[in-house]
């Protein structure tokens, strides 16, 4: 006969799902609400959608550093925490999009707003385990959802980027999966902890570094996807084009920070054992994407796509302070992403707020360069606005995401790669060009089409969001201390 | 007023920002009244400041990101008080003489945030804060240069922009890296430059930092050979842009020599006088060459300006009390010549529309107010006695002189080609008959441009004449510095080489 399973429901700790509950749950409420009622506006969605995720926000903040819940699957430490705090915060402020003042076909459906929901709970399950099967679904709950977030805006191209996007998603899932069961087959284990264990008795055998090699390889390459990491950068652009102007804004920050918790977790582990070439790979990918992506940025026509790039770039930045592996590295992460997040929204906001039904200025792109010259003309005021998020992307201080970069920079130093500090300056230099690209287009050109309104989609709701994006960027010299003293305790708090 | 330093860098700042609100017409009326009575503020920090006190001054600090050992650190000496004097008068005068008519509004509005960056890099006693400043400075200046610019202007602008860029992100890994050394000797974070003038350095360390904060600070100057910027940013710019480009923004670059590479890395220095001064050198002598070749008035004045900062570089690398503090007093005096002779060309491009020499000749007779004002300026540059030119240049070689006579020498022949090159350009222009027929209808000088000028030619003459009171402070300052520059180097070579002066007399009477 078999034995009952006994299992106190103290020792599930269920209060460490509560976060990812929450957000399913109000997913689901959506659904069912507009199964009663399905005559209502979107603005109603928005508005619960932004509800749920702050009560999200609120179980997610209480929760206690450093507890395992859910047959221990669960892992509540600093990293976890944060990187839960990031991702619901960016989905807080990049839901209010939908308000625009022109309808667009995704945001007249519920379901864009409950698979918002699930996405954000995939990804808060993929950055609050060590379990590689738990973060593998997670992975996936997240990146269906957001491949089908993207299909909705019903154009020819998104359909392209959705599938796109989905194809390589598939392969790099296929990756993971084969990266997963290597580890296993190496340590018997799928939890990282256990593994890290078991490898550290097991280092010096023979043979034992080809299975390591071979389980670190498929598990970059799964994650050097999801980063959009060179050479698995190449979907990017396309997808981010094809997507809209909110979506590409969000895809830029939050899948990254989840895939970025997870890469913390595994490279930092096989770091840590002193596998000294998981170091060097990360290196090497890090510094050709930010070099390479940039040296493409420059030569794009639309902005859009050189965001895109951009985004690469920065994605590529922060790669390398994972291979320092030192508690200043990834708080540097963290710190990049708070800051950046708030530029990236302001500057994909203003790309949305200029967005028109159809393509009025150039036959290919949505957003070309020449749509903008002159702008100061046009609406000095926006114009402003989008200069300075185009300064604070490069990286001028005061603005918010120079203290990021100063802070990856001095983590570098301190780690004694002084190199890599020059390296990363001087990439800084190369993107301040197509940053200076737009601003030239803004202010130093006349106008295409006099009098076109530009601002053509702009609504209340999104003045606030991006006056709040703005307010962040100049303000940052005054909450990095609070944010940096917060992020540092959390980090030190879970060890890394 | 305790924190004045902080009321000199937002006063223009919020000026600024209300500029917005201010009706077009009046925005001019606006921006002058403004940077009078910002200058007024820094005559009164000068009247408050203690010149007997060689340390800084007016102190403020206020932690930004403790955790990172950012703070809000503010101070003055005798170093920076006459530069932030010369900022805000040069911003006043600038504005004064403007005779820009396409969005002045716009142009006031950047001209205050401007002054505020330029500001707050003479004043700032922290690298984040001064890197801060530093960078800013560079947006203002970029939308002058291109919005008002000729018609290379946008090429003009992005140049200068990422050309000055790049050099200060290599600084910036500099400061990062000394703020990692601090750490790891004191447990602390800092970026205040007080606290770094007390770290000694090993030599190779010194060697690297030098290094990098050369590159930043090289540009800004710009030292040959990274100098090919400047023509273009002067080429294109319009005549305020200019006047600000040379008198304050170039003042940059070798302020932070002065502040940073000589009291952080002494030795480091000292190792580097033979190549900075062959590079000052080369480029004292070819820009001067190039100077000669210029069919352009306004080139001509860049190229001379490029020449004059070669004398600057040289004297700060005297390492004596002599070549610093004349290469300060030198700053201010190419600061003020070079930004009149700057706006003396705008002039004349504002009637004529051109600044070929070949289009005019005979202007003397033409605009005799004019050429009596352009000819002492031009006396000024060429470092005649009795002007403001001569101290500088004077003392500068002086003090070089100690370090090595032959390359004394070589430099000198600035002055001689200078003279060259600066008496051509008078003898084509204003000298002979009025050769062409547009030339003789030229209305000379209205008042608003005299009132802009005259204060010019007075500091000229009177600094000329009597450089104590601006000379007693900077010396005062220049010399605690080599006094604590000495006892901190650490290699014999250095020790021997920095003069300290044995008493506390005043280079300023060697006239």
């Amino acid at each position: 006969m078999f034995e009952p399973i006994k299992v106190s429901l103290e020792s599930l700790n269920l209060v460490t799902l509560a976060p990812m509950l929450i957000a399913i749950a109000g997913g689901l409420v959506i659904l069912v609400l507009d199964l009663i009622n399905s005559k209502l506006h979107k603005s109603l969605y928005v508005m619960l959608t932004i509800l749920i995720l702050i009560v999200d926000f609120g179980a997610t903040i209480g929760l206690n550093v450093n507890e395992r819940g859910f047959f221990d699957v669960m892992l509540i430490d600093g990293i976890s925490i944060i990187s839960q705090l990031l991702i619901i915060v960016a989905s807080i402020l990049f839901t209010p999009l939908a308000l625009t003042s022109k309808r667009f076909h995704e945001y007249s459906y519920p379901e864009f707003f409950a698979l918002f929901l699930f996405m954000v709970a995939g990804f808060q399950f993929m950055v609050a385990s060590d379990n590689l099967i738990l973060i593998f679904v997670g992975l996936e709950t997240a990146s269906l959802s957001l491949y089908t977030l993207i299909a909705l805006h019903n154009r020819s191209n998104s359909y392209e980027a959705a599938v796109k996007y989905f194809t390589m998603g598939a392969l790099a899932a296929g990756f993971f999966a084969m990266g997963a069961a290597v580890v296993y087959g190496l340590t018997g284990s799928i939890e990282l902890y256990q593994v890290a264990q078991i490898l550290s008795v097991r280092m010096g055998e023979t043979g034992i570094m080809a299975a390591i090699l071979g389980s670190s390889v498929l598990l970059m390459v799964t994650l050097a996807f999801k980063l959009s990491l060179f050479p698995f950068h190449t979907w990017a652009p396309d997808v981010y084009e094809g997507a809209s102007a909110p979506l590409a804004g969000y895809m830029a920050i939050v899948p990254k920070i989840a895939a970025f918790v997870v890469a913390i977790r595994i490279f930092g582990m096989y770091i840590d054992l002193g596998i000294e070439w998981v170091r060097i790979m990360i290196l090497i990918l890090a510094i050709v994407t930010m070099t390479l992506a940039n040296v493409m940025a420059l030569v794009q026509e639309d902005v859009k796509r050189m965001l895109a790039y951009s985004s690469i770039s920065h994605a590529g930045f922060i790669m390398a302070a994972i291979a320092l592996d030192t508690t200043e590295g990834t708080t540097s992460i963290f710190l990049y992403y708070a800051l950046f997040m708030f530029t990236n929204l302001g500057a994909f906001t203003m790309l949305w707020i200029s967005r028109h039904k159809v393509r009025r200025f150039d036959e290919r792109y949505d957003h070309p360069y020449s749509k903008f010259s002159g702008l100061v003309q046009i609406m000095p005021m926006g114009a402003v606005i989008m200069a300075l998020f185009m300064l604070s992307l490069a990286g001028v201080p005061p603005f918010s995401v120079f203290w990021g970069k100063i802070y990856v920079m001095q983590a570098a130093v301190n780690a004694g790669y002084v190199w890599l500090a020059i390296v990363m300056g001087l990439n800084s230099a190369i993107a301040a060009y197509y940053y200076l690209k737009l601003i030239v287009y803004m202010f130093l050109k006349d106008p295409v089409k006099d009098m076109d309104t530009v601002y053509y989609n702009l609504s209340k709701p999104l003045m606030v969001v991006i006056g709040l994006a703005a307010t962040a960027t100049i303000a940052a010299i005054f909450y990095v201390q609070p944010l940096v003293s917060y992020l540092y305790y959390m980090i030190s708090a879970s060890g890394y | 007023m305790d924190n004045i330093l902080s009321v000199l860098i937002f006063f223009p700042a919020i000026a600024g920002l209300l500029g917005f609100v201010v009706d077009k017409k009046s925005a001019r009326a606006y921006g002058i009244t403004v940077a009078a009575i910002e200058f007024l503020l820094s005559l009164w920090l000068w009247f408050s400041f203690d010149t007997g006190n060689a340390g800084m001054q007016f102190v403020e600090m206020i932690p930004l990101i403790p955790d990172f050992g950012v703070n809000y650190y503010l101070g003055v000496d005798g170093i920076s008080l006459f530069i932030i004097l010369m900022t805000t008068l040069m911003t006043l005068i600038g504005m004064v003489s403007m005779s820009i008519e396409k969005d002045v509004k716009n142009m006031i509005i950047t001209l205050l945030f401007l002054e505020m960056t330029m500001v707050g890099v003479f004043v700032a006693l922290d690298a984040i804060v001064f890197y801060l400043f530093w960078e800013l400075s560079l947006v203002p200046m970029l939308y002058i240069i291109g919005a008002w610019g000729g018609p290379l202007r946008v090429y003009a602008a992005v140049k200068f922009f990422l050309y000055t860029f790049m050099g200060s992100l290599v600084m910036l890994v500099g400061m990062l890296f000394v703020a990692y050394v601090y750490h790891s000797l004191t447990g602390v974070w800092s970026f205040a430059i007080t606290d770094w003038y007390a770290l000694v350095l090993p030599v190779n360390y010194q060697l690297w930092l030098f290094a990098a904060f050369f590159l930043g600070f090289a540009i800004k100057v710009p030292m040959f050979p990274f100098h090919t910027w400047l023509p273009y940013a002067h080429g294109q710019a319009p005549t305020i842009g200019s006047v600000i480009l040379a008198a304050v923004l170039l003042k940059m670059g070798t302020y932070g020599f002065v502040r940073f590479s000589l009291p952080m890395f002494p030795d480091a220095s000292v190792m580097m006088i033979t190549p900075i001064a062959v590079l000052a050198i080369i480029m004292i002598i070819y820009t001067a060459m190039v100077a000669y070749a210029q069919k352009d008035m306004k080139q001509v004045i860049a190229y001379s300006s490029v020449s004059h900062m070669g004398i600057i570089m040289i004297g700060i690398f005297a390492m004596n009390a002599e070549g610093i503090g004349g290469s300060v007093f030198q700053m201010l005096s190419h600061g003020i010549v070079s930004g009149a002779l700057f706006m003396l060309v705008g002039i004349i491009y504002d009637r004529r529309h051109t600044k070929l020499m070949s289009e005019f000749g005979g202007l003397a007779s033409v605009m005799p107010k004019y050429a009596v004002i352009f000819g002492i300026m031009l006396m000024a540059s060429v470092g005649l006695p009795l002007t403001i030119g001569f101290v500088g240049e004077f003392l500068v070689l002086l003090g070089f002189y100690e370090i090595s006579p032959v390359m004394t020498v070589l430099a000198g022949t600035s002055i001689i080609i200078g003279a060259v090159y600066m008496l051509s350009v008078y003898k084509k222009s204003f000298f002979g008959p009025v050769t062409k027929e547009e030339n003789k209808t030229l209305k000379d000088l209205t008042p608003r441009e005299i009132w802009s000028l005259i204060p010019l030619v007075a500091i000229v003459i009177w600094l000329g004449v009597y450089p104590k009171p601006v000379l007693d402070p900077i010396n005062k300052s220049v010399n605690a510095m080599l006094v604590f520059m000495e006892e901190k180097a650490i290699t014999a070579e250095a020790k021997d080489i920095i003069k300290v002066p044995q008493s506390a007399t005043t280079a300023g009477e060697v006239k």
